[in-house]
């Protein structure tokens, strides 16, 4: 494997921490990224909502209740809606969550519908709907189920967490996504750095004894986790430019997603939360946390003892990728993985941007094999041909160029710009 | 609450311009130790000169281009182009030579392309052909290695010849300086003299302490070597280019020493004498100024390599790493175009 960097994990912090459950928030703000597809609103301002109840869908992507109480307020921002409830603490579940119980009598086609209305999305952070990856699968003949545990960015730990903890409820899901798929095979890969998450999910699979079920170690590193870096590490052939694992015949899924559509067989409840990882040293006690989307961030900080003090920033995701926050108001979505509340004890941010030196190391570190340096010459000069040329909608914009470039050129965001521009 | 924001990645790594200089100036010590032991005080005072003038000049042009003064001017890149070029010049150099090289390297070189990052030819090799071509006397008049000399100058008396261009009354350029084992060669073919023959001058047979004076140049080629060990260590710069240099050096001088040992040299001696080292190692390096990708990289190094041995062989100079490095230099653009790696996922 080329490319790539050893990382410090800082998952240290939080790692040996088992996964409590946050109560249910007292407003939950929901959102609906309708991204200007059409959306459905399925519910009015004042009305009552059980948890579970679908409040919203557009063509591929389903909104439900994660709390019961009423409607206080719907928003528009620009397509983005907000769906705003003022939880009553009763935890009352809508009628249509009732368990499925034998998935294997359903017809295939039945079953993904039922993992589409209970809006499950990839839960590893980019929250694309499982449901349309499984009829990509399907359309590709993907044979092979690849489950993504590796967890490979900084901080992060609420894979490794769910895998300790619900080994079980994981393989089941697998069961489940490759009957989804009418696939043969299903890895699950999980980094060398996590001994317990491993050793859990290999006694599970023994318990299990499904042939069809294998489980590996991979090699620790970053972007291990990256889909098409896992998928060539597992099966020795690259993902096309431009397409997706099903065009080689291969289906990733995250761990969390498996653990999602297994609940969803035995409690019928939809995708209404998720593990979040609270850590950095910005936070009194770092924590594994289960909570209801829409729960304000602010909550699962003082679950966690409040902030230290002043922070350098308050990222949603690992400090490679993840998304530094504006406010601590917004809320819990499928995509909040981790919460990094991070001061300059964690780690050093960019600083004072040189100019190239061409030294190369951007190239040495790319996973997608491109050279860093020249893209941002061309993505300077805005030059498209050439940027299209040398790979610019190739870059998996995992940020391994900005950590080793000895000038701190903001590579990757450059990159994100310039692809959104064309 | 309300925080700061800004693009991923948030954390990067320690690596930073200014530490890449640092190791490289590190790396460079055992070379100018050697060649002070080698050659007497002259090197430090050109060092002196070179960087002054180097940061002087920098500075000056960084303020013409109302760029910030301060970051650039203590990144280290001119200091290193500054020590790069004193040990290429003779160490009893006048001091308007390294000077006005140390400038031109500056002025012309770096900041008329643009200045760091955007300089297409290597500065200290730009500075130093700027010198053999415009002061070639100068140039060629090397010191004698320690042994080979009746006298082994002070400092005092170092600094007065560079300052004066005198030297004092009872020493001559004679007795002091002589050609490089490199010139030697070229010199004797010229003379048509058979190699054994010119081997067996006092330049290359005298002993002094472990070898013959020769070595002079051998052990500032072997300090090169050890810091450039360091330097693939430190992971400063990549294997590629450097042993494809070597590499190419070596198979063209030991191919044409194998057609014609009365001719040509052994491999062993291009390797070892001459900039061959200090080219490999730091200068062909000189990331601004290389192609990018590894295989062009390759092509580059071997590029570099192939070049020096020609000019030494057949060309009109004794060494040609110097206007090697600055051929390919103007070839980079068309490497890096025809060697982009074959990207992810692509056929």
């Amino acid at each position: 494997m080329r490319g790539g960097l050893s990382l410090i994990a800082h998952k240290e912090q939080s790692t040996g921490l088992a996964i409590d459950l946050v109560a249910p928030p007292k407003i939950a703000s929901l959102l609906l990224a309708a991204q200007n597809l059409p959306a459905q609103i399925l519910v009015q301002a004042g009305d009552d909502v059980r948890v579970g109840q679908t409040l919203a869908h557009t063509h591929t992507t389903r909104l439900h209740a994660s709390v019961s109480g009423r409607i206080a307020d719907i928003r528009n921002d620009n397509g983005q809606y907000t769906f705003v409830i003022a939880g009553d603490d009763a935890d009352r579940r809508d009628d249509s969550v009732r368990p499925i119980g034998d998935f294997s009598s359903m017809e295939v086609e039945a079953l993904r519908t039922r993992i589409a209305l209970a809006g499950i999305t990839g839960l590893g952070g980019a929250c694309f709907p499982t449901a349309t990856k499984l009829a990509a699968a399907v359309h590709k003949q993907a044979p092979l189920l690849i489950i993504n545990g590796a967890e490979c960015e900084p901080f992060i730990t609420c894979d490794d967490r769910l895998m300790r903890e619900h080994a079980g409820d994981i393989l089941f899901g697998v069961q489940v996504l490759l009957y989804a798929i009418a696939g043969s095979q299903a890895i699950v890969a999980i980094e060398t750095n996590k001994p317990a998450a491993l050793q859990a999910i290999r006694a599970a699979n023994k318990a299990l004894s499904d042939s069809r079920i294998q489980v590996r170690a991979v090699p620790t590193y970053y972007p291990a986790g990256g889909e098409r870096q896992l998928v060539t590490a597992l099966t020795e052939k690259e993902v096309p430019s431009g397409g997706m694992p099903p065009d080689i015949g291969v289906l990733c899924q995250n761990v969390g997603t498996a653990a999602a559509v297994a609940k969803l067989i035995r409690t019928g409840e939809p995708l209404i939360d998720r593990v979040v990882t609270v850590t950095g040293s910005g936070v009194r006690e770092p924590r594994n946390l289960r909570a209801r989307f829409g729960t304000p961030i602010a909550t699962l900080i003082d679950a966690c003892g409040g902030y230290t003090g002043p922070l350098e920033r308050l990222i949603m995701g690992g400090s490679m990728m993840g998304v530094a926050l504006e406010s601590d108001e917004l809320p819990v979505t499928a995509a909040t993985n981790c919460i990094v509340a991070a001061t300059l004890t964690d780690f050093q941010p960019p600083g004072r941007e040189m100019p190239c030196i061409r030294c190369g190391h951007c190239a040495t570190a790319c996973p997608a094999h491109l050279l860093p340096q020249q893209l941002l010459r061309y993505a300077r000069l805005n030059d498209r041909p050439a940027l299209s040329e040398l790979g610019l909608r190739d870059c998996i914009e995992c940020g391994c160029c900005d950590f080793v470039c000895p000038s701190q050129i903001p590579l990757a965001s450059t990159f994100i710009a310039a692809k959104r521009a064309s | 609450m309300k925080f700061q924001t800004g693009p991923a990645p948030h954390s990067v790594g320690s690596n930073r311009v200014r530490r890449m200089m640092l190791l490289v100036l590190a790396a460079l010590a055992p070379v100018v130790i050697a060649h002070l032991l080698c050659f007497g005080w002259g090197i430090l005072v050109n060092i002196l000169l070179a960087v002054s003038s180097a940061l002087v000049s920098e500075a000056f042009a960084l303020k013409l281009r109302g760029k910030p003064v301060q970051p650039f001017v203590t990144d280290g890149s001119a200091i290193v182009g500054a020590v790069l070029l004193s040990l290429a010049l003779p160490p009893l150099a006048p001091w308007w030579i390294t000077v006005s090289g140390a400038a031109f390297a500056m002025l012309v070189a770096k900041h008329l392309y643009g200045g760091l990052g955007y300089n297409v030819f290597n500065p200290a090799m730009a500075g130093y052909a700027a010198l053999l071509v415009s002061f070639p006397v100068h140039m060629t008049r090397w010191l004698l290695p320690a042994g080979l000399t009746t006298t082994d100058l002070s400092l005092t008396q170092t600094v007065h010849i560079i300052f004066s261009g005198q030297l004092p009354l009872e020493l001559t350029w004679d007795a002091l300086s002589g050609a490089t084992p490199l010139a030697t060669v070229r010199a004797g073919l010229i003379l048509r003299a058979t190699m054994d023959e010119i081997h067996a001058q006092p330049l290359f047979t005298s002993i002094v302490g472990a070898g013959t004076v020769g070595t002079g140049w051998w052990w500032v080629s072997l300090a090169a070597f050890v810091g450039g060990i360091v330097l693939l260590a430190t992971r400063v710069i990549r294997w590629q280019i450097p042993v494809a240099m070597l590499v190419a050096t070596f198979v063209c001088a030991m191919f044409m020493h194998a057609l014609d040992p009365g001719r040509y040299s052994t491999a062993s001696f291009h390797l070892l004498t001459g900039a061959t080292m200090i080219g490999a190692f730091f200068i062909a390096t000189d990331p601004v100024s290389a192609a990018t990708s590894d295989r062009g990289r390759l092509i580059y190094g071997a590029g570099i390599g192939v070049l020096a041995y020609a000019i030494r062989a057949w060309g009109g100079y004794p060494d040609g790493v110097a206007f090697a490095v600055l051929l390919m230099n103007a070839a980079v653009p068309l490497i890096d175009r025809y060697t982009v790696p074959r990207v992810y996922g692509r056929p």
